[in-house]
């Protein structure tokens, strides 16, 4: 297909077109690239903050270390196998990476006995309990594109985190059923110092925000929900927002034709918000009685959508899964990457991190093995360190996006020394 | 390499051989005539007193995609009572309802089973499915690209664009999702929900493109035949589920004006509203109806009891059901003004009225339909049960005593509004190789496969007669995949990968992506080329490859 081979001189400077950003769980696949003889790449239409750090990255190493001393990449693999090869419990985490990448980290993890868990391990779990327990009701963005006539934004601004997320889905300026985007109502409800300004309509009309402490959202969804089961309220305040406020909300919920409830996972980082993400779900699920209203979980990030994906089609189960018996084997409690280590359980991890080098591994005194970008900023020096080529800059891929119903291609757009992480793996497994 | 299958008892219905001692010679993955002087048999298996089909084929199988893939993460408890350890030739996984990848493949080779196709295949989310397919081990796989909810289509039909238009769509959509076939699932039902329409029935309208379902099953259905794609519309019709839903279904046959058609999971759809419970069966009609339209065929979607998950790209429907969901949860889906979803786990009960009688309904369907050819062995796997119970429903069809035995362990208020135990047939060996083998491959539009004449893929399953019809199509003593032998005795002794089976139709690909890269770049959140999956993306990793089978074709244009 054309749009694979694309790319087939990649030494050659030249302007690339559709280029699809795995910076962030949007996965906007509308940016153009510029390559520069020496292989440096900048992105020249729809850059983000994000877009152009990840694009701008040149490689400062290509080279393996065994201690941190320079090592051939036959070396380094046969080291990291001797390892994996004598640890009774392997750790495989992070898993920043794209599906490809996935389907070796499986391979890889059976054949070592090993458990797997990701970097967002602990914030995706969030969202997969609640899928879990009660199952939910979602969209996706060219839904929420076409579709949403209220926005209403959980315990985030979302831009932080997806920085062309407005620009791209709420203040479009053509829908697909003929609705003046500009008259699209945005609410904020919960969260602190939160940038809203990406909330303010093109006609200039204010979002409203309702602020309070994220840990307090529980009480405050709480008392949403209550309102629109119809149950009595006795408080008139909860978390400093006027319950009246909150009625106001749930009236403009229910008058809706398409709302939508945006939440990201990484967020809510409090004990049990997965309890809040459920009275979310349950938000939704009592506006569907009468309307229509659709939960929005916003995540993708590091190649975490794609990672749990690929575990729950080997495997049939997302991460947090383990080989260490003979058959797969699911705990989203114990087989969390800061409880194994704590408990001292693994005794070697593989840290996985393609695509950010600011993702590190948690410090750790067993064997450890990290292969990834190769700019990751290292404060302490693994046992080995091997570089990878990043998916969407030096190997293509395949990544899913936010929602979990579109995976797109990831283009190469330079030339590398480079082996993928599926090179990587695979070596390893076949010396096990 | 030469294989010889000496002497076994074959039964070919694409051959119209029906029990026939023969000898069968494999070469290089092709079944080949007699060798001429001096080949020598590298290997020979001894079949004598043993049954000879090809490989049967699921024509109608949740294998790979979106909602499959949620029924498993959100199932742990379905895969904990069901874990399957590692072999010498297999790698772990887990099994029941919605099974991972591996264990899929496995089992079903185990069974004799040598291509399942995925019959919700969205075209935004092609890609997903086809990586979860290139992941099943040894079975060939296709889909089937899911419109008639879909924004572009919906709108060509209200500018009531000319057909050729409209076929150049649909050819483009099984281009890009590297399909076999079009399905339609609630046509337009599933855009209306999410305009807040609750139902839609074969002649009501969408509240906004003002189109109904019947225009939808004309336009597609004629596209398909028009394209000469060999499977034709494949459809999951209005109202499934709801009692009366039979006069829908009844009228969903005629509505195609004589163009070719498949209504899946007809079970489903064949409800009336007679009796205390204003449920009942609408079997016989539906039989008689099928009996008579002979551009209509169907499969079944027996329902069989315990424990499964639905999983559906009709969220209208889902979401009215998922009240019932055992246990209780249930996710619902809009996707990308494109289609739709809706997993919802399931428990069917014997002692249940409901479900006692679906289970009769399915049944009275396979035994009052005459022509094997146009009725196909499914379960909807794994939505009225998981397709490791195909034996059981082969024995129910082929064993009248057996049948009701069960029958009679019903829910009575189900037994006294059912027929069941006064029908006397018993489906043949004969038979059960038209509806799993030969009928599939020709209804699918695999040139190469379901038959063991000279040319085929030799894609062979042999079992030893027995008459306890369920130990004997559970455990076949051999199974051959494009030659090699990849199960003994019911146990994978080799894993290979298959192919993936797609058609390719003519069409004016510069006339439509014209509309097509304008419509992407104002509407959508990704580019059109994006939308579209390489051959190469099937064939990454060597889990899989693409063929293109024979396409006629467009038999005639309109002005």
């Amino acid at each position: 297909m054309e749009h694979l081979s694309q790319a087939i001189d990649l030494s050659s400077p030249g302007t690339i077109e559709a280029v699809t950003c795995p910076a962030c769980g949007l996965l906007c696949d509308d940016l153009s690239v510029e390559r520069h003889a020496d292989g440096a790449l900048k992105v020249v239409k729809n850059p983000c903050a994000k877009g152009v750090k990840f694009f701008q990255y040149i490689p400062k190493t290509t080279q393996a270390r065994i201690n941190g001393k320079p090592a051939d990449l036959q070396a380094a693999i046969a080291k990291a196998t001797e390892i994996l090869g004598g640890a009774k419990h392997p750790l495989l985490s992070g898993l920043g990476t794209d599906i490809q990448g996935m389907r070796a980290v499986m391979n890889l993890a059976e054949k070592s006995g090993a458990t797997i868990d990701h970097m967002n391990g602990k914030s995706s779990m969030r969202n997969l309990l609640v899928m879990q327990n009660s199952g939910w009701q979602i969209t996706t963005l060219t839904e929420v594109k076409n579709r949403v006539d209220l926005l209403l934004v959980v315990g985030t601004d979302i831009v932080s985190y997806f920085s062309r997320f407005f620009e791209r889905n709420i203040w479009n300026p053509e829908s697909m059923f003929g609705q003046d985007t500009s008259s699209r109502e945005v609410v904020y409800l919960g969260g602190r110092d939160l940038d809203t300004s990406h909330g303010v309509s093109p006609k200039g009309v204010k979002p409203t925000v309702l602020p309070c402490d994220v840990a307090q959202l529980p009480e405050v969804l709480g008392v949403l929900r209550a309102i629109l089961l119809g149950k009595k309220v006795i408080a008139t305040e909860v978390a400093g927002i006027q319950v009246a406020d909150l009625a106001k909300l749930a009236e403009r919920l229910q008058a809706a034709k398409y709302s939508v409830v945006a939440w990201t996972a990484s967020a809510l980082d409090f004990p049990h918000a997965e309890l809040a993400i459920q009275n979310i779900v349950g938000i939704v699920d009592k506006l569907n009685a009468t309307t229509r209203s659709s939960g929005l979980p916003l995540s993708g990030s590091e190649g975490d959508v794609g990672a749990y994906n690929t575990s729950s089609w080997i495997s049939g189960y997302p991460f947090r899964m383990s080989y260490r018996n003979d058959y797969p084997d699911y705990e989203p409690h114990h087989y969390a990457t800061d409880r194994l280590l704590a408990e001292g359980q693994v005794d070697a991890i593989v840290w996985i991190s393609s695509f950010n080098p600011a993702r590190l591994p948690p410090a750790s005194k067993i064997a450890n093995i990290v292969i990834g970008h190769p700019n990751l900023e290292l404060e302490t020096e693994p046992d080995i360190f091997i570089p990878v080529a990043v998916p969407g800059i030096e190997t293509k891929g395949i990544q899913f996006r936010s929602d979990s119903s579109v995976a797109l291609p990831l283009k190469q757009l330079r030339a590398t020394d480079l082996p993928t992480l599926g090179d990587v793996l695979s070596a390893i497994e076949a010396g096990l | 390499m030469l294989i010889k299958l000496t002497g076994g008892t074959v039964y070919d219905p694409a051959h119209q051989i029906d029990g026939k001692v023969m000898d069968i010679y494999v070469r290089d993955g092709r079944i080949v005539e007699r060798p001429r002087d001096g080949e020598p048999v590298s290997q020979e298996y001894d079949l004598r007193g043993k049954v000879v089909m090809a490989g049967a084929i699921d024509m109608h199988t949740h294998i790979g995609g979106g909602k499959v893939n949620i029924a498993r993460t959100m199932l742990p408890e379905d895969h904990r009572i069901d874990p399957t350890v590692h072999t010498e030739f297999c790698r772990s996984g887990c099994g029941h309802a919605a099974p991972s990848t591996l264990t899929t493949g496995y089992r079903y080779a185990e069974m004799g089973y040598t291509a399942g196709f995925e019959p919700a295949l969205l075209p935004v989310n092609a890609r997903q499915s086809h990586l979860e397919m290139c992941d099943t081990p040894i079975i060939d796989k296709g889909g089937y690209a899911m419109i008639g909810s879909d924004d572009f289509f919906l709108r060509m039909l209200a500018a009531k664009q000319d057909q050729n238009a409209i076929n150049d769509y649909v050819a483009w959509i099984m281009h890009a999702s590297q399909a076999i076939g079009i399905k339609v699932v609630n046509p337009g039902g599933i855009s209306a929900f999410k305009f807040n329409q609750r139902a839609l029935d074969l002649d009501e309208q969408h509240a906004h493109y003002q189109i109904s379902p019947r225009e939808v099953l004309k336009a597609l259905s004629r596209a398909v035949h028009e394209l000469g794609v060999p499977h034709p519309l494949h459809v999951h019709g209005n109202n499934l589920g709801v009692p009366g839903n039979v006069e829908t279904t009844l009228k969903t046959m005629g509505a195609v004006e004589g163009f070719p058609v498949h209504l899946t999971h007809i079970q489903f759809h064949s409800y009336g509203t007679e009796g205390d419970r204003k449920f009942s069966s609408g079997a016989a009609a539906i039989a008689e109806a099928l009996n008579k339209h002979k551009n209509v065929s169907a499969d079944v979607g027996q329902i069989l009891f315990g424990q499964t998950v639905t999983a559906s790209g009709d969220n209208m429907r889902q979401f009215a059901n998922a009240s019932h969901a055992s246990p209780k949860k249930s996710v619902i889906m809009d996707i990308e003004c494109d289609a739709g979803c809706g997993v919802v786990p399931f428990k069917y009960k014997d002692q249940n009225f409901v479900n006692a009688l679906q289970w009769a309904i399915g049944l009275e369907i396979f035994l009052l339909t005459e022509d094997p050819w146009r009725i196909f062995l499914t379960t909807d796997h794994p939505n009225g049960a998981p397709f490791t119970s195909y034996p059981h429903l082969i024995k129910l069809l082929m064993d009248k005593s057996f049948r009701n035995d069960m029958f009679t362990k019903l829910n009575l208020d189900a037994q006294a509004m059912s027929t069941l135990n006064s029908i006397e047939r018993e489906y043949s060996l004969y038979e059960i190789a038209i509806m799993t083998r030969a009928g599939a491959a020709r209804l699918v539009g695999l040139h190469d496969r379901g038959h063991l004449g000279v040319g085929a893929g030799a894609d062979i399953t042999v079992y030893t007669d027995n008459p306890d019809r369920e130990a004997m199509f559970a455990k076949p003593d051999y199974v051959f995949k494009d030659g090699e032998l990849v199960v003994r005795n019911g146990e994978v002794v080799k894993v290979t990968w298959g192919s993936t089976h797609t058609v390719k139709p003519e069409f004016d690909r510069a006339g439509i992506e014209k509309d097509l890269k304008k419509y992407f770049d104002t509407y959508h959140t990704m580019n059109m080329e994006h939308f579209k999956v390489s051959a190469d993306e099937i064939s990454e990793g060597g889990h899989s490859r693409v063929i293109v089978q024979e396409c006629k074709g467009r038999r005639e244009k309109t002005a």
